[in-house]
C-alpha cells in the first residue's frame, strides 16, 4: 500500500509560539486514518499545512505524491476538505454554497448531491445566516462528500451534529471506504476514531507521541481487571507490571500491561478465582494515557518535569 | 400556613413581577464596557464637527451681507430638500446658518449611530447567540432589549449636553443657550426616535443585517419625507421626525412643543418594540428569511460571479449614492455663481485654475470630491479578502481547486470594474444634474470624461490596498490614511494655504482638472502602470504567505 499523506518533522511557529514540533504522519492509501489530540495540540495546524494554506517552517509533507504548498490547486482537486469551525457566507444559502465549493473544485455529482441533501436533512434554501453550527457542519459536510475527491480531509467534522447524524456520517464514511477512498480524520470523539479508523496518530504539542493501528496500540497498553479470590490477593500488587492497584468489598482493581499479563493472570488463578472482569484497553484509555499522569493532565507535568515526562514515553 | 409561608409567597410574586427586567443595570454595565471605545468615538467625532463648525462660521462670512447670500443659495427648492426649511433666512444669523444648514445632516448621523448600538446589543447578540448565554442565567427576557435602549438614549442625552453646553461655550453671535438647548434637544430626539424604530426593526427581522437594513431604510425614507416637504410648503415634513427637530426653529424663534412629538412617538415606538419582543420566541423574528435557492446559479460558480455576488448590494447602494451626489451638486450649478462671486473665502476653497471659470474650477472640485469619495468603496472592496480571510471563510474557497491568484483577482476585478462603473454613473449625475438646472447640456460629455479620468488613480489606491493585503494584511487599514490626506490636500489645500508640492502629494491632485484644464494622458498612464506594478506585487506576495483562519 502507498502512502496518501506523509508529513516527517513538520514544524511550524506562530511568532514565540511553536505549533508544530517535529510531527510525523503517516496515512495510507484506502484507510481512514484517526487523527487525535487535544484542542490547541496541533491538529487543525497540520491539516492547514496539507492543505497549502500554512507552510511549514521546517520538515517535509506529500499529498497524493504532491507537495502541498506548490502543487495546491493540482492536489486541491483530489481531495475535499471540512473545516472544524465552518463558517458561511451569511447572504447566501446552503444549496449554493455547496455547489460553489463543489464547481470550484472541479464539479459534483448531482445525484449523490441531493442524496446526501436527504440523507443529511438539510433544507439547502435556507441563508448561511440562519443555519445552527451543525446545520453549517452539514453543509460542508455535503459539499465534501458529494465529490469525486480520492482524499478526504475531515477536521473534527461532527462536531455540532446530533447522535442520529452521527451515526448516518458513519455510515458514509464507511461507505465511502468500500470506494477505495482515504480519510484523514482529526476527532475528540473516540467512540467515533474507534468504529472508523484503521489506524490513529495521537499527538500532543506539536508531537505525534503514537501511531500505528488500533491492534498494535491495543497491545502495548494496559488491561483492567477486576478480580474476586478466594486467598487475599494483595500480593498482586507487588508484581511487576501491575499498576493502579485497589483492593475494595473483598475485590481488587488493576491494570496490567500487556507482555505481564499471563504472570498475573496465573498468579490470580493460583489464588482461586471467584469472579474475573478483563477489559481490552479502550482509546480513552490509550489517550489518558498520553494526556494524564498521576490524574494530572500531562500538559502540566510537562511543563513542571519535562524530562520525566519525556523519558516515561 | 405560616407567616414564614405567606412571606415567602409574596417574595416570589415580587420575583415574578420584576422579573422581565432582571439583571438589567448589569446589562447596562456590560454594553457600556463593549462600547467603551465605540461610544466616545461617535460623541466626539459628532460634537468636535458641530462646534468646530459653529466656531469656523465668522471666518467664512465675515458680513452680515454674505450671509445674506448664502440665504438666497439656500433658499430654493434643491438647497431646502438637501438641507432644510430654511427659517430664518430673512436674517441668516450664524445660528440660524447651524440650524439650517447643519441639524439636518446631523440627524442622519445620530440616527445612524442610535440605529447600529440597537441592532449590535439586540439582533445581533441573539443571532450570534450571546443573548442565550445571557439569558440563561438570573436575567429577565426583556433586560437586554430596554438595556440596549437605555445606552442609546443616554449616549443621545449625553450628546445633547455636549453640545447644549459646547455649542455657546464657543462665543459665536446669536448661538446663544436657549438656542442650542433646542438644537441639542431636537437632535437627541432624532436621535432616540431611530433607536427606538431600531428596536422595532430588531423584533420584525431575524437578522442583524435585516434589521440593519430595514431601519436604516426607514430613516432614509425620514430623510426623503423631510426633503420633499421642504421643496413644497412643508407640510409633508411633518410626517417625518427630522422634520419635528428642524421644526424647533433653533437659534431664530425656538418652539418646544414638536420636542413633545419626538418624545411621544419615541415612548410609543419604544413600548411597541417592548410587547413584539414579549410576544415572540427566542431567535425568531416577526418576517422569517425567506428561503433562497437551493443551487447555485451559473454565474455564482465563477469566482468572480461569486466575488460580485457578495458585493452586489454595496455596488448597487454605491451607484445610487454616488448617482445623487453627482446630480445635487449638479443641480446647485446656477446658484453658485452668485454666491462664490463675492465671497473670498470660497473662492479660495474652489482653487480657481487660472483662465478658466468660477462654474468649471467648482465643476472640477466636485469631481475631485467626487473621487475622493469613490475611492472609500474602492478600498473597501479591495479589503474584501482580508474580512473573508479573517472570518475564515476563505479557508474553505481556497482549499478548492481555485488558485490563490484567481481568488484574489476576482476581488480585484470587482474593486477596480467597480471603481470604473461608479465613477461613470456619478459623472452621469452630475452631467445631468448640471444640464437640467442650466438648460444645456454641451458640458456633460466633458464631465463624465472628467469623472472617469479619475478611475486610475483609484486603482493606485486599490493597488496600494492589494499590494498591502500580500505584504502585510494586518496593516491594510493603513491605505485609509491615503484618502484622509487627499481629502485634507484637495478640498481644503488652497484655504490652507499649502505649500505646492504638499498638495502634489495628493494622488487626486495630479489628475487634470477638467473641465477648468485640458485632458492630459500622461499621469493616467502613469497611475495604471503603478497600480499594476503594485497590483502584482500583492498578487506574488500573496502567494507566499501563510492564510489567517479565524
Amino acid at each position: 500500500m502507498t502512502a496518501a499523506i506523509t508529513a516527517r518533522g513538520l514544524v511550524k511557529n506562530f511568532g514565540a509560539t511553536r505549533a508544530l514540533d517535529g510531527l510525523d504522519l503517516e496515512v495510507k492509501t484506502g484507510e481512514v486514518h484517526g487523527f487525535l489530540g487535544p484542542n490547541g495540540s496541533g491538529k487543525t495546524t497540520t491539516i492547514r499545512i496539507l492543505l497549502g494554506l500554512l507552510r511549514a517552517d521546517a520538515g517535509e509533507a506529500r499529498v497524493l505524491g504532491g507537495d502541498p504548498w506548490h502543487d495546491a490547486v493540482e492536489l486541491h482537486r483530489r481531495l475535499a476538505y471540512v473545516p472544524g469551525d465552518v463558517n458561511l457566507w451569511p447572504e447566501l444559502t446552503g444549496g449554493e454554497v455547496i455547489d460553489v465549493l463543489a464547481k470550484l473544485r472541479g464539479g459534483l455529482d448531482r445525484r449523490r448531491r441531493d442524496e446526501l441533501i436527504e440523507i443529511f436533512q438539510l433544507d439547502p434554501t435556507k441563508k448561511g445566516r440562519s443555519y445552527s453550527k451543525g446545520n453549517r457542519q452539514k453543509v460542508a459536510l455535503v459539499a465534501a462528500l458529494a465529490s469525486d475527491a480520492e482524499l478526504l480531509i475531515l477536521d473534527e467534522p461532527t462536531s455540532g451534529l446530533d447522535p442520529l447524524m452521527e451515526a448516518t456520517f458513519r455510515q458514509v464514511v464507511r461507505d465511502l471506504l468500500d470506494d477505495g477512498r482515504t480519510v484523514l480524520l482529526s476527532s475528540h470523539i473516540l467512540s467515533e476514531v474507534e468504529a472508523l479508523a484503521d489506524s490513529v496518530s495521537i499527538i500532543r504539542q506539536g508531537r505525534t507521541v503514537e501511531s500505528g493501528t488500533l491492534d498494535e496500540l491495543r497491545h502495548l497498553r494496559r488491561t483492567s481487571i477486576t478480580a474476586e479470590t478466594v486467598e487475599p490477593a494483595i500480593g498482586l500488587a507487588a508484581l511487576p507490571g501491575v499498576h493502579d492497584f485497589r483492593a475494595e468489598n473483598g475485590q481488587v482493581h488493576f491494570e496490567v500491561d500487556s507482555e505481564h499479563l499471563d504472570p498475573v493472570i496465573r498468579e490470580i488463578a493460583r489464588l482461586g478465582v471467584r469472579s474475573l472482569i478483563s477489559q481490552p484497553p479502550t482509546l480513552e484509555q490509550l489517550l489518558l494515557s498520553h494526556y494524564m499522569e498521576d490524574g494530572v493532565p500531562a500538559e502540566r507535568v510537562a511543563d513542571v518535569e519535562p524530562e520525566r515526562a519525556g523519558a516515561r514515553r | 400556613m405560616t407567616a414564614g409561608a405567606t412571606a415567602q409567597a409574596r417574595a416570589r410574586q415580587e420575583t415574578r413581577r420584576e422579573s422581565s427586567l432582571t439583571g438589567l443595570g448589569m446589562l447596562l454595565r456590560f454594553n457600556l464596557r463593549r462600547d467603551r471605545v465605540r461610544i466616545p468615538v461617535w460623541l466626539a467625532s459628532l460634537a468636535i464637527t458641530t462646534i468646530i463648525t459653529a466656531w469656523s462660521l465668522p471666518d467664512f462670512y465675515a458680513s452680515a451681507v454674505e450671509r445674506q447670500q448664502r440665504a438666497e443659495l439656500m433658499n430654493n427648492p434643491a438647497a431646502r430638500a438637501l438641507a432644510g426649511p430654511a427659517h430664518g433666512v430673512e436674517d441668516y444669523t450664524f445660528g440660524a446658518m447651524m440650524a439650517n444648514e447643519m441639524l439636518g445632516f446631523l440627524t442622519i448621523f445620530v440616527g445612524i449611530m442610535s440605529i447600529l448600538m440597537i441592532t449590535r446589543h439586540t439582533r445581533a447578540n441573539e443571532e450570534t447567540g450571546h443573548t442565550e448565554l445571557v439569558l440563561a442565567n438570573v436575567v429577565g427576557r426583556q433586560a437586554p432589549l430596554v438595556a440596549a435602549l437605555l445606552l442609546a438614549i443616554g449616549t443621545n442625552l449625553v450628546l445633547a449636553l455636549l453640545l447644549a453646553v459646547g455649542l455657546p461655550a464657543v462665543g459665536v453671535e446669536t448661538i446663544d443657550a436657549v438656542g442650542s438647548l433646542a438644537f441639542a434637544t431636537g437632535l437627541a430626539g432624532v436621535g432616540i426616535f431611530f433607536a427606538a424604530v431600531a428596536a422595532v426593526a430588531a423584533q420584525i427581522s431575524d437578522n442583524s443585517r435585516g434589521a440593519n437594513t430595514m431601519a436604516l431604510g426607514a430613516l432614509g425614507l425620514a430623510y426623503a419625507i423631510r426633503g420633499a416637504g421642504d421643496m413644497g410648503d412643508g407640510t409633508l415634513s411633518w410626517l417625518s421626525p427630522m422634520g419635528w427637530a428642524q421644526a424647533m426653529r433653533s437659534y431664530v424663534d425656538e418652539r418646544w412643543w414638536p420636542l413633545a412629538l419626538l418624545a411621544a412617538f419615541s415612548i410609543a415606538i419604544g413600548m411597541l418594540a417592548v410587547e413584539l419582543n414579549r410576544r415572540r420566541d427566542f431567535g425568531t423574528g416577526l418576517r422569517a428569511s425567506r428561503p433562497g435557492p437551493a443551487g447555485a446559479s451559473a454565474l455564482l460558480k465563477r469566482p468572480a460571479g461569486f466575488a460580485l455576488r457578495l458585493q452586489r448590494s454595496s455596488l448597487i447602494s454605491w451607484a445610487v449614492g454616488l448617482f445623487a451626489f453627482g446630480a445635487l451638486y449638479g443641480s446647485l450649478l446656477t446658484e453658485i455663481e452668485s454666491f462664490v462671486e463675492d465671497n473670498e473665502t470660497i473662492l479660495e476653497l474652489i482653487e480657481r485654475v487660472s483662465g478658466a471659470s468660477l462654474i468649471d474650477s467648482w465643476l472640477a472640485l466636485v469631481i475631485t470630491l467626487l473621487a475622493i469619495t469613490c475611492s472609500v468603496f474602492t478600498i473597501m472592496a479591495t479589503s474584501r479578502p482580508r474580512s473573508e480571510e479573517s472570518a475564515g471563510r476563505a479557508e474553505p474557497v481556497l482549499s478548492t481547486a481555485l488558485s490563490r491568484t484567481r481568488w484574489f483577482g476576482s476581488y480585484l476585478v470587482i474593486a477596480l470594474g467597480g471603481s470604473f462603473v461608479l465613477m461613470l454613473i456619478g459623472g452621469v449625475g452630475l452631467g445631468l444634474g448640471a444640464g437640467i438646472a442650466s438648460g444645456e447640456f454641451d458640458q456633460f460629455q466633458e464631465v463624465v470624461i472628467a469623472a472617469v479620468s479619475y478611475t486610475p488613480v483609484l486603482w493606485f489606491v486599490g493597488g496600494l490596498a492589494a499590494a498591502l493585503y500580500g505584504l502585510a494584511p494586518r496593516a491594510m487599514s493603513a491605505v485609509w490614511l491615503v484618502l484622509v490626506y487627499a481629502l485634507t490636500a484637495d478640498m481644503l489645500g488652497g484655504l490652507l494655504q499649502f505649500p505646492e508640492w504638499m498638495l502634489e502629494l495628493s494622488p487626486y491632485d495630479h489628475v487634470a482638472k477638467m473641465p477648468a484644464e485640458d485632458f492630459r494622458l500622461l499621469p493616467l498612464l502613469v497611475f495604471t502602470a503603478l497600480a499594476a506594478g503594485l497590483i502584482a506585487l500583492g498578487l506574488a506576495t500573496f502567494r507566499r504567505r501563510d492564510i489567517e483562519s479565524a
